[in-house]
């Protein structure tokens, strides 16, 4: 238990769904005779759930806060079907497209961000509203109807990294990504570690970082390896590559940054967060308006992949970033949550659907299953919680653990607070 | 037992040798209890001297067996398992926070969870006659299909007594029934306690405002740190408020406190004519007129009783994170300042430790180092990213100074004794560099040794030339504490004692009165 819990940093919930989605993957591979690890089909993947996982980042920030957001696939239908009417009406370029896509998504969250978090209504009701409105708004400027985009626009959403430089029977630009990624991973664990050692912090062993590492690099690779070699004219997908641009910078402003640290308090205790100066207002709004941004560049990739936006586009995505969000660890009631997480989550619904898909099961037993897997997920967590312990994996390995907590002298314990808070 | 009171005044209840203990805390030792039937007994004692917690022994809060003693309530022995094995015998409690739901009506209040019903089904006409009843019985005029948050808390109050009323009450419990009341509401609900009297209804009130309880309780029960002191009779003993104190502080003072020789400079800190509203309810003011400064190097003690409105004036000269704002003035080094937010209240060197740790305090969920930069995130981060190594440098150096006692700076908060949660607050703070630092309760919850270290921080704050305002309950601490003492009665300054002029005795009666000396 403490090798498994060095290995992935003592954050078990983590570890808990990155071990499902491993056993998920193995899983399926093994039922479909090697059909889930093949190329096409993890390009698919990717291709067809990254505007899902984008929403799934903002998403965890807009539930960190404490607060949930259900208009994303109306904001996101709304977006995507302006940007086509702008390119093909008033016949702007692509990127001036995608340009007043964000504007608008701006726009957007301003409207609700400003009804969360200055007038103080809830965010489910604002955005419930919004899900009303920006559906509605979509089908009437669209008049309901299909609006094809140009072909350099549909880049964006089915693109690939192209082919470039000399030929060696892979794509050249995924696997120098793979190896800039390799060499990222290795450089920050060998940063982290002087780090720790010049703070007279606790290093862990040179073998855990080792087969960290190795760990890691492999998967990686292996990734690269099965990019770079799908059928000619597919390599690295364009929307997981914005997927992974997010990805790196939203997880670096949730737990690097002053504006990441004040969402984080703002959940967590809100009280506690103003009597510290921070300016709870500002963040929601902020939150808010970020969520409907990533909205907007959800819907407008969306449009690019099916070549046309159309009246019922996002519908019901808000429930998928939702679930991805919860599976991945974060807490309704908010100060709980990564981005990471979030996406390992996502991952893990996305290979599932994919997984029964190719096993042939229908839609009406694919949802059950994804419906009983987001409960199960998160009743374990609610499960342990209220037993005091860490978590599924922190569960299974309980009595190997050793205990450090140490006895309060108080009266009231941590969870009738915190249950008279919520 | 003596036998003077067995056959004109029978014991209603008799709670003997009670002991309650929370891990690490013996809330209450030994306690002895004798209530008569059909009298007025009042409970006395300081904050934290375990007044609430032996009602919550006696109404089944805390349930038969998680304490010692005997409860012997109408000559038999109880076992209370829950409130409403209690309220079955006839004891009903009313809490200070009342437990009336606001958007419900009077009478559905009354008869919440105890409905009359015909086949099933609620008999509304029933509920509404009977609840006619009750509320002429309490003097209350209100049509009972008034909701409950359209009427004052003075009204509400009664409404609570109504609903004990309808439970049959044979011992009816106040907590601190009048700590939320005006006058003429405080003196209604004496007048009908004194009428339930007549009527045959033994009551136990737990009051802070002596001249009420001198007005109206047949006995009073004192207690301290837990035990049971003394029991008096009001009228055979001529009590007055003077004696009442005497046995509520009446302990020495020990030297508890680490030895300091104070560095006392010039006025920096000044506020005038400080008025604040209360910020739900139009007419009520929190702040009165205040006016008070700090010197540096100066410890100041802010005394008065809970509700007096000491957190209520340092929230809200704090930032305005309290109340609203009516009029007054903040001076630092002389100059007036706005301090319109808690951002702006940090900004000008304010740093303010709440009472309330875990609610107002902490994000339980972070670990240590991360609530140690949460006040500052600025100091540790350069272009709005944080420096993970400086956290990690700056939690580490307070908790060697400050010996917070954790496994590493990594370990989550809500896993830390109160004592080293508090250390976690004032390390976040000092890492603001506050000029004026506000402790509110500084060692609420704390056990002594942890006690200690807090004294010795905050004296070395003051050393640094820094002002320290410390809001306290408990007086002995106060007045080992501080150089200046502040006492403040509903909402008002009422004097200011230097430490040698200061004693338990004239301080309470400062707290407890309105302004007698200024």
């Amino acid at each position: 238990m403490n090798a498994l819990k060095k290995l992935f940093g003592g954050n078990t919930r983590q570890f808990g769904m990155i071990f499902a989605l491993v056993a998920l993957i193995i899983f399926f591979q093994i039922a479909t005779d090697g059909r889930t690890l093949t190329p096409g089909n993890v390009i698919n993947l990717f291709n067809g759930n990254s505007y899902i996982l984008i929403l799934a980042i903002g998403m965890v920030l807009v539930i960190i806060a404490g607060h949930i957001d259900l208009s994303v696939g109306s904001v996101a239908a709304f977006v995507g079907v302006c940007v086509a009417l702008f390119i093909r009406d008033w016949g702007i370029p692509w990127y001036l497209g995608v340009l007043m896509g964000l504007l608008l998504g701006v726009l957007i969250g301003a409207w609700q961000g400003f009804w969360t978090a200055y007038v103080g209504i809830p965010a489910f009701i604002v955005t419930l509203s919004g899900m009303l409105i920006f559906r509605g708004a979509n089908q009437f400027v669209g008049k309901s109807n299909t609006i094809p985009v140009p072909g350099d626009y549909q880049y964006i959403g089915s693109g690939y990294l192209p082919e470039i430089g000399p030929s060696t029977g892979y794509n050249n630009l995924t696997l120098l990504l793979g190896l800039a990624a390799v060499t990222f991973v290795v450089f920050s664990e060998i940063r982290s570690r002087r780090n720790a050692k010049a703070l007279g912090a606790e290093v862990p062993e040179a073998w855990v970082s080792v087969v960290k590492l190795v760990l890691i690099c492999g998967a990686i690779l292996y990734a690269t390896y099965l990019f770079a070699t799908g059928r000619p004219g597919t390599s690295f997908p364009i929307p997981g590559l914005i997927l992974a641009v997010l990805v790196i910078v939203y997880g670096f402003i949730s737990s690097k940054t002053v504006i990441g640290r004040h969402i984080y308090a703002v959940g967590g205790n809100r009280h506690a967060a103003e009597l510290s100066g921070v300016q709870s207002k500002k963040v929601n709004f902020l939150v808010m308006m970020n969520m409907s941004i990533l909205a907007g560049l959800a819907g407008m990739i969306f449009v690019g992949r099916s070549t046309a936006s159309g009246p019922f586009d996002g519908v019901g995505w808000e429930l998928d970033a939702i679930a991805a969000v919860f599976i991945g660890g974060a807490a309704v009631t908010g100060g709980v949550g990564t981005v990471i997480g979030s996406i390992v989550g996502g991952l893990v619904m996305a290979v599932l659907n994919n997984g029964l898909q190719l096993l042939g099961v229908g839609a009406d037993l694919t949802q059950i299953i994804k419906g009983l897997v987001l409960l199960i997920a998160v009743a374990f967590d609610v499960y342990n919680k209220t037993q005091g312990k860490k978590s599924i994996i922190g569960l299974m390995f309980k009595n190997f653990g050793r205990s450090s907590e140490m006895k309060a002298d108080e009266t009231t314990s941590t969870k009738e607070v915190i249950s008279r808070g919520a | 037992m003596t036998s003077l009171n067995t056959h004109s005044d029978p014991v209603i209840l008799e709670m003997r040798s009670i002991t309650k203990e929370f891990p690490g805390v013996k809330a209450l030792a030994e306690v002895n209890l004798r209530v008569k039937a059909g009298e007025i007994h009042a409970i006395c004692g300081e904050n934290g001297a375990g007044k609430s917690t032996l009602m919550k022994v006696l109404s089944g809060v805390y349930p038969f067996g998680s304490y010692t003693g005997d409860i012997v309530y109408q000559s038999e022995v109880q076992e209370f398992k829950d409130i409403r094995a209690s309220e079955h015998a006839g004891i009903v409690i009313i809490h200070q926070e009342l437990a009336l739901i606001p958007e419900l009506s009077i009478m559905e209040n009354i008869f919440l969870g105890n409905e009359p019903t015909k086949r099933g089904v609620i008999d509304w006409a029933e509920a509404r006659i009977r609840s006619t009843e009750l509320l002429a019985r309490v003097g209350l005029r209100e049509d009972p299909e008034t909701p409950i948050k359209e009427i004052g808390v003075g009204k509400q109050q009664l409404v609570e007594i109504a609903k004990a009323l309808n439970k049959s009450v044979k011992l009816l419990i106040l907590d601190e029934p009048t700590a939320a009341l005006n006058e003429s509401d405080s003196q209604h609900l004496l007048d009908l306690m004194l009428g339930l009297k007549g009527r045959g209804i033994t009551s136990i009130i737990i009051s802070h405002k002596l001249n009420e309880i001198e007005q109206i309780a047949d006995s009073i029960t004192i207690i301290r740190d837990g035990k049971s002191i003394e029991t008096l009779n009001v009228k055979a003993d001529g009590v007055d408020e003077d004696r009442i104190i005497k046995g509520m502080v009446g302990r020495t003072l020990e030297s508890r406190f680490p030895d300091h020789e104070p560095k006392i400079g010039e006025v920096f800190f000044e506020v005038k004519n400080w008025n604040v509203g209360h910020p739900q309810v139009q007419d009520r003011m929190v702040c009165k007129n205040s006016n008070f400064f700090v010197r540096r190097g100066e410890i100041v003690g802010f005394a008065g009783l809970m509700g007096a409105g000491r957190t209520e004036l340092a929230r809200s000269v704090f930032g305005r994170s309290y109340g609203r704002f009516l009029s007054g003035q903040v001076y630092l080094d002389g100059k007036e300042v706005e301090l319109k937010s808690v951002r702006q209240a940090i900004d000008a060197g304010l740093g303010y430790v709440t009472e309330d740790r875990k609610m107002l305090g902490l994000n339980l969920l972070d670990d240590i180092k991360a609530t140690t930069v949460s006040a500052n995130l600025r100091k540790v981060s350069k272009h709005n990213v944080i420096d993970a190594n400086k956290v990690f440098t700056v939690a580490e150096q307070y908790r060697k100074s400050l010996r917070t006692k954790a496994p590493s700076v990594e370990e989550g908060v809500a896993k830390l004794s109160g004592g080293n949660q508090q250390k976690v607050v004032l390390a976040k703070w000092m890492f603001t560099d506050p000029e004026l630092l506000i402790l509110d309760e500084p060692t609420r919850g704390i056990d002594v040794g942890a006690k200690y270290e807090i004294y010795g921080i905050i004296q070395q704050l003051a050393n640094q030339g820094k002002g320290v305002i410390v809001i306290s309950s408990e007086l002995p601490e106060l007045l080992g504490l501080s150089d200046r003492i502040y006492t403040i009665f509903e909402g008002a300054i009422t004097g200011v004692l230097n430490k040698d002029e200061a004693s338990q005795e004239n301080l309470m009666k400062l707290m407890t009165s309105a302004r007698k000396t200024a």
